[in-house]
């Protein structure tokens, strides 16, 4: 089994604060490098955020098999959900699960959402989607591969259904950045 | 004989910024959720701390749950850092998580806060941390938690329009001259906790987080950076900060927010800033 963070408690609030930083100012990419050991399919911001977030008290579901499930599912100590509209947080390693699929809570408890790690190819920053909305000055720039060909439609249903909807995690390799529900995309032209 | 500890000692006995990591866990959960719905408020799991509901238990709480060994801490108490409040709560974290404290805006990473926003301008490297007493801005109008949830979630807040008319028709002016209901990103009707009108256009677009701690409530709210926030007003009656028509008595300042300080037994009053620290550098301490 490979180890979680080196240090529990400063490895947790690292991961925490690029996690905070990253939802308070959607799509700038932020840095989390504190797990430089994990197995194959797992990558470390992604791997980070849900160990950060997740524990006995919140459902997780994930795809990933074998070492990683494994891993997850001791170091987190969450329990592992089939559906993936029951769980709390998901950690998605290769195709994303349908938005409209997630909890996205009730009006009066929007808080009880999803929040959906993504474990992608590549996040650049000053390039690809213009966005906006709060957390955002001007706009921000983020371009993200391998998403979904629908995502921008995908997207713009989930943020209708505000104060609901789903909270997205973007992750690739050690850096990470946010998309809370209420970051407007647009494609760039 | 036990050995007496000094009071400023590092304290070994507790974990990192006193909180147990599960308890850290859930409070993150929620200020990122409360970051993602900006102004609503997220009900959470508040602990007993060492220190009475009413001195500021939500906002340590917040406080504790974002800290790490990096961050400077300013704790200031009504605009000012040498308080009863504003010191203990700034000795408690340098004693449970040994960290770096300072009375200077500028330095701060994270500034818990009761009642005051600081007036040198905040940067995005900062996060403001609100100690709450009542986060329920309509709970003077509906005593029903549960019936003021279903009116957030239908965003009506005509009862707190009708309370403002009312005070306006009565007495020309809103009747709060602190703790005056905000729009949060056209939404959420949230209370900026009691800080005065004056200090209600700096949540607007501030370039730093703002989070907000309830702790016998159990509620965690926040307003994200760069997000719209307005103070509820009317078109005919905008809203208008107050601010006391006087110069500090200290460092001169004539936009600063003031405190009246009561100065003998004769009705002889003074003026000075309620920002300890910005007049300190104002006046080159």
């Amino acid at each position: 089994m490979k180890p979680a963070f080196n240090d529990p408690v400063f490895g947790a609030q690292e991961t925490f604060r690029a996690l905070m930083d990253a939802m308070a100012r959607p799509g700038r990419l932020q840095r989390c490098d504190t797990l430089p050991d994990l197995p194959e399919a797992l990558a470390p911001a992604a791997a980070a955020a849900l160990l950060a977030l997740a524990d006995a008290e919140t459902p997780v579901w994930t795809d990933a098999t074998g070492e990683a499930r494994e891993w997850i599912a001791f170091h987190t100590g969450a329990p592992l959900v089939a559906e993936a509209g029951k769980a709390q947080f998901l950690l998605a390693t290769g195709a994303m699960p349908r938005l409209s699929t997630l909890d996205p809570g009730t009006d009066e408890t929007p808080q009880d959402s999803a929040t959906l790690i993504l474990q992608l190819e590549a996040l650049n920053e000053d390039a690809g989607w213009r966005l906006t909305g709060p957390g955002i000055e001007h706009e921000h720039r983020l371009a993200a591969s391998g998403l979904p060909e629908n995502f921008a439609a995908q997207w713009a249903a989930n943020r209708k259904g505000f104060p609901c909807g789903v909270d997205l995690v973007l992750c690739a390799g050690a850096r990470l950045a946010a998309l809370p529900r209420t970051t407007l995309i647009e494609e760039a032209r | 004989m036990n050995a007496i500890t000094p009071r400023n000692a590092p304290e070994n006995a507790y974990n990192f910024a006193y909180l147990d990591e599960a308890t850290k866990r859930m409070i993150r959960r929620a200020i990122l959720k409360a970051i993602a719905i900006p102004g609503h408020q997220i009900p959470f799991g508040a602990r007993e701390m060492p220190l009475p509901y009413g001195w500021g238990t939500g906002g340590i709480q917040v406080t504790a749950a974002i800290l790490g060994p990096r961050d400077v801490l300013k704790v200031i108490d009504q605009g000012a850092d040498d308080t009863t409040n504003a010191v203990s709560i700034r000795r408690f974290f340098a004693r449970v998580a040994n960290v770096q404290t300072t009375t200077r805006t500028g330095e701060a990473t994270i500034i818990q806060t009761r009642h005051r926003i600081p007036e040198r301008p905040l940067t995005e490297g900062q996060v403001m941390v609100f100690q709450v007493p009542m986060p329920e801005p309509l709970f003077r109008l509906e005593p029903r938690l549960a019936e003021t949830r279903r009116l957030h979630a239908l965003g009506d807040y005509s009862l707190a329009q009708v309370k403002l008319y009312e005070d306006i028709a009565k007495q020309g002016e809103s009747g709060s001259s602190y703790n005056h209901p905000v729009m949060v990103g056209g939404r959420y009707l949230m209370s900026p906790s009691p800080i005065p009108g004056f200090d209600n256009p700096k949540l607007h677009n501030s370039p730093a987080l703002m989070l907000f701690g309830a702790g016998r409530e159990k509620k965690i709210y926040a307003v994200p950076p760069y997000t719209t926030v307005e103070s509820l007003d009317f078109e005919d009656h905008p809203f208008r900060p107050v601010r006391a028509p006087q110069r500090c008595s200290a460092c001169g300042s004539a936009t600063s927010y003031l405190d009246e300080i009561i100065a003998d037994d004769k009705g002889g009053r003074i003026f000075v800033c309620s920002d300890t620290d910005h007049c300190a550098e104002t006046q080159g301490l």
